[in-house]
């Protein structure tokens, strides 16, 4: 098997913050911290764009190499995961990463930082599978059921996909030769025809 | 009191002192600092405890059944092949 990916598709998000709902009711994750999250460039301007983002579990990952403790670890799978009663807390995964994907629970009236806590892919912790202290700290384990990550799954316009790398990069790229490219896929002409032509519709859009 | 005798005491009695100075750090505990131990995880296709949240279509304990299952799985996000 190839190593485990996401991959959204930006001419796809509609920016719903389905795949993020869809996270924190899977893994009942503490207000304030966000697994993932929709990131929108050009915000109200024509031809914005929305894509979803998290842990992309890096092949080779900068918050393992800069952690003090070595908290994290790979599995077979390339899901690049942590062990929370080694984590201390310091936050120097936070600024390697350059998603922004580990996140730190706040509380207390000083707002101390917890321990780390990031997207698993679903794939649980070092815990036993699917035990109960293995979804106290880090969520459910879906791979271990035979299933995908909730957010991908859940994702209504399948912008944002998740699985096996070769299937994923197989999708987008069968969804791009279909669709085509550039003002082929959005703007004016797509939308409304062009001059003294209809506007595009059918199996070829996207 | 016999001058020698006492000079050989103190003499004595400064190499044992030498010598139990010079053996005090072998009493010492090791002061590197031990790594925290980091558990093994277990791996995905050997599923949860419970196979009522387990998907249908897949033997636990069985790698290959389990990368098969995800492989199908994840063709449920191809509409391509879904409207077929």
């Amino acid at each position: 098997m190839a190593r485990m990916k996401f991959i959204c598709d930006a001419e796809r998000c509609i920016e719903c913050n389905g795949c993020v709902t869809a996270c924190k009711a899977e893994h009942e994750v503490p207000w304030g911290v966000n697994r993932r999250r929709v990131v929108t460039m050009g915000d109200g301007q024509p031809g914005e764009r929305s894509i979803s983002v998290a842990c992309m579990h890096c092949s080779d990952a900068p918050c393992m190499a800069v952690c003090p403790v070595d908290c994290f670890y790979r599995t077979d799978e390339g899901v690049v995961l942590h062990d929370k009663d080694i984590c201390i807390g310091c936050g120097y995964c936070s600024y390697a990463c350059p998603f922004g994907a580990p996140q730190f629970p706040t509380n207390g009236t000083f707002g101390l930082r917890g321990k780390m806590d990031k997207c698993t892919f679903c794939a649980g912790g070092p815990e036993a599978n699917g035990s109960h202290e293995e979804f106290e700290k880090y969520g459910s384990n879906r791979l271990a059921e035979g299933k995908l990550p909730a957010c991908a799954e859940m994702c209504s316009t399948k912008a944002l996909l998740g699985g096996d790398g070769d299937v994923v990069a197989d999708i987008f790229r069968t969804r791009v030769l279909n669709r085509g490219k550039g003002s082929e896929v959005w703007g004016w002409g797509t939308a409304y025809g062009k001059p003294g032509g209809a506007a595009k519709t059918g199996a070829g859009q996207s | 009191m016999n001058a020698p005798l006492v000079r050989g005491r103190i003499a004595v009695r400064a190499v044992l002192a030498a010598v139990l100075a010079g053996l005090a750090a072998c009493g010492d505990a090791p002061q590197e600092g031990a790594k925290a131990p980091k558990k093994a995880d277990a791996k995905a296709w050997d599923g949860g405890p419970s196979p009522a949240f387990r998907a249908e279509g897949w033997t636990a304990g069985d790698r290959a059944s389990w990368e098969q299952q995800l492989r199908q799985r994840g063709q449920q996000q191809n509409e391509y092949q879904r409207t077929q």
